[in-house]
């Protein structure tokens, strides 16, 4: 999607092109370089302020090194990234701070995240330190305030990590990074590692701190259910390409990509009425993105391949609902 | 009946002393009979199945009840016994099928190895057969993969390997321990496609351990919900998701954001969390998260009861509806 299909007035708030995040593969004595990783191969995405965008795919897909590559925890081999309306992507670490403290993050495991040997009141107040947001009577009195929007007792300010579950150290992640006011969080993977009593509390707390603070998102999920609750487009991945993007709407009710319909059609459905309907179960594995298939890179695996789409690499188009397909399934 | 617990205790020594982690489990499994425990970490499906395996290390031992199978009591067998039966009468398999296989051995050494323990077959003979398990449970190239090592293989090809060795000495009854979550969906999909073909071709039972109420719907017959280390309800699985009596399957119902569901709602969400083994509530042991919790729940501890034809609760509110709706117009 281009900026001139929206309005002119909305610029994106983040906006990467071309972006490409490749690992060497080194073998050797010399650790030569013999090949790469293409985590990440060419992707362009606006994101616009207030918005969430989902981004699935399966493992592997290089939906985690978008968001990395964006807050810079990867360095992109290509591509540019604009962020707020500045070129971010040739800044160095230093450069980089303004950026990141309106962009952050929160990760999926809240066990690993968060340094055991700090009290929730220094894992809160470090972030504000460095960054000189706040000091002092001030720096308490947000800290209280951060525990209050995320739902932790001001009195387990003197805790660990350790002593708290999985659900409340997602919070406390939360609250960390909501305490340099950020535009952008994006969001990894936040629910997976919870159960799904918490994962909803979880959704919730992410979806009224939007409203709450015009947050934007994005929101890298495996797991389709909980993006559909949380976001107003989808973007849908597969080795390293985003092979469909549109509003959410679109993108259940008529999904155009194969790989996008055999992804819906994969879950299985809470009602046990339903088990026996015929569904679409693809084949094999997800390839190596170390060599992926020439052409379409899903036709290993696309039960409506035909000779073009080994041949012919198919472009993201169309418009605000794109399909990256020769054949796009056509709107039922 | 293949399979049937009545009042299994299974408690661990700790440092603070002993934990009951499963705490009274009864429940029965026919032949050919699918059975689904479901609940959330720490609410004793995990532990419920170890303890039909025995394989509860040295702090862990079944203090009470009895595990019928096959007209043994496997809570007193005599460890020499029980070894016969693991991987033989009763297979298992579990979520992380990369710990499950041991790095160091070939497949076809490992799967050998159950098949020369458990049945007449040696040398060639069980090489061969070893080969047609894998061939049987969707391997492509079966012969190649009996001299590859697991780190090789890909998580969707490990737990087919997995499969493969637990059915390779025809078990009456396959546990198997959140097989699919470590999976991708759309591997998710084919696992769950072949544990249905082979459940049709060998009519073993099979006790599906679960927190997704999707798998559940899709596999199950009957259905047992665990709630801190106790059963709180058990019924079939058409009526359990048509008409979930306790107030935690209701709210395990509600909080799942599947893709079927109107996105634009509060998810509902169960407050709180588990409680800990070593802290239970007084009374009942949801009444900390329970929206509906009267005086009676904190003080009476519920029995599991049968309140219609195979649906049994744990909850004062279905066993006595008229007394609590009266309690209700009181307190207000």
């Amino acid at each position: 999607m281009t900026t001139a299909e929206r309005s002119p007035a909305a610029e994106p708030l983040l906006r990467i092109e071309g972006l490409k995040t490749y690992y060497p593969i080194k073998r050797g004595l010399l650790s030569r370089t013999v090949g790469n990783v293409k985590a990440v191969d060419d992707i362009t995405l606006d994101l616009y302020q207030g918005e969430t965008l989902g981004l699935v795919g399966e493992s592997g897909c290089g939906k985690s090194t978008i968001g990395r590559s964006i807050v810079r925890l990867e360095n992109p081999t290509d591509g540019r990234i604009w962020f707020d309306g500045e070129d971010i992507t040739d800044r160095s670490m230093s450069d980089l701070r303004g950026a990141r403290m309106k962009m952050q993050m929160i990760f999926q495991d809240p066990y690993s995240s968060l340094n055991p040997r700090m009290r929730v009141q220094e894992l809160l107040a470090e972030p504000m330190r460095v960054h000189g947001v706040a000091g002092g009577a001030e720096l308490e009195t947000k800290i209280d305030k951060l525990l209050d929007t995320v739902g932790i007792p001001r009195s387990y300010k003197q805790r660990f990590p350790h002593e708290f579950s999985g659900g409340q150290r997602q919070r406390i992640g939360i609250a960390r990074a909501l305490s340099l006011n950020p535009k952008l969080i994006v969001c990894d993977e936040p629910v997976s590692a919870l159960d799904v009593s918490i994962q909803a509390q979880i959704l919730n707390l992410l979806k009224d701190l939007q409203k709450e603070l015009g947050l934007t998102y994005l929101f890298i999920a495996h797991g389709l259910g909980a993006v559909k609750y949380i976001s107003t487009r989808i973007a849908v991945m597969y080795l390293g390409k985003v092979v469909e993007i549109g509003t959410k709407e679109e993108i259940f009710a008529n999904p155009r990509h194969p790989y996008t319909q055999a992804l819906l059609n994969a879950y299985p459905v809470p009602d046990p009425r339903k088990r026996g309907q015929e569904r679409i179960v693809l084949q094999g594995d997800v390839p190596s993105p170390a060599n992926p298939p020439a052409g379409c890179r899903f036709h290993t695996r696309c039960p409506f391949v035909q000779a073009k789409c080994k041949e012919r690499e198919p472009i993201l188009r169309g418009g605000d609902h794109a399909a990256a397909c020769h054949f796009p399934l056509a709107a039922l | 009946m293949l399979l049937e617990l009545k009042d299994v205790k299974t408690v661990f020594k700790t440092e603070k002393g002993e934990v009951t982690s499963v705490d009274g489990v009864s429940l029965k499994l026919g032949k050919g009979e699918t059975i689904g425990i479901v609940g959330e970490s720490g609410c004793g499906k995990s532990v419920t199945s170890l303890s039909i395996m025995r394989l509860l290390g040295k702090n862990g031992s079944i203090k009470e009840g009895e595990i019928r199978f096959m007209d043994k009591d496997l809570a007193k067998l005599p460890e020499a016994q029980m070894r016969g039966i693991r991987g033989g009468d009763i297979a298992m398999i579990f979520q992380e099928p990369m710990t499950s296989l041991n790095p160091v051995f070939t497949i076809g050494n490992q799967l050998t190895e159950a098949i020369r323990l458990h049945t007449d077959m040696k040398g060639k003979a069980a090489d061969e057969y070893a080969v047609e398990m894998l061939k049987k449970v969707g391997i492509p190239r079966p012969e190649a993969i009996m001299k590859s090592y697991p780190h090789s293989l890909s998580g969707g090809m490990r737990q087919r390997v997995m499969i493969a060795m637990a059915l390779s000495c025809n078990p009456k009854l396959l546990i198997a321990d959140e097989p699919t979550t470590a999976l991708d969906v759309t591997i998710q999909a084919q696992i769950l496609n072949l544990m249905k073909e082979l459940r049709e071709e060998t009519g073993a039972s099979i006790l599906l351990i679960t927190h997704d109420l999707g798998v559940v719907a899709e596999m199950a017959d009957k259905v047992v919900v665990m709630y801190a280390g106790q059963v709180v309800e058990e019924t079939d699985v058409f009526t359990l998701f048509e008409k979930p009596l306790h107030p935690y399957t209701q709210g395990l119902m509600k909080s799942i954001p599947h893709i079927g569901s109107d996105a634009d709602e509060t998810l509902a969400s169960i407050p709180g969390a588990v409680p800990p083994l070593t802290n239970m509530p007084k009374g009942c042991r949801f009444h900390t998260r329970c929206a509906f919790a009267s005086e009676k729940c904190l003080s009476a501890a519920p029995m599991l009861l049968t309140v219609q034809e195979g649906h049994q609760v744990r909850c004062w509110m279905a066993q006595e509806p008229e007394i609590w709706k009266t309690q209700e117009e009181e307190a207000v």
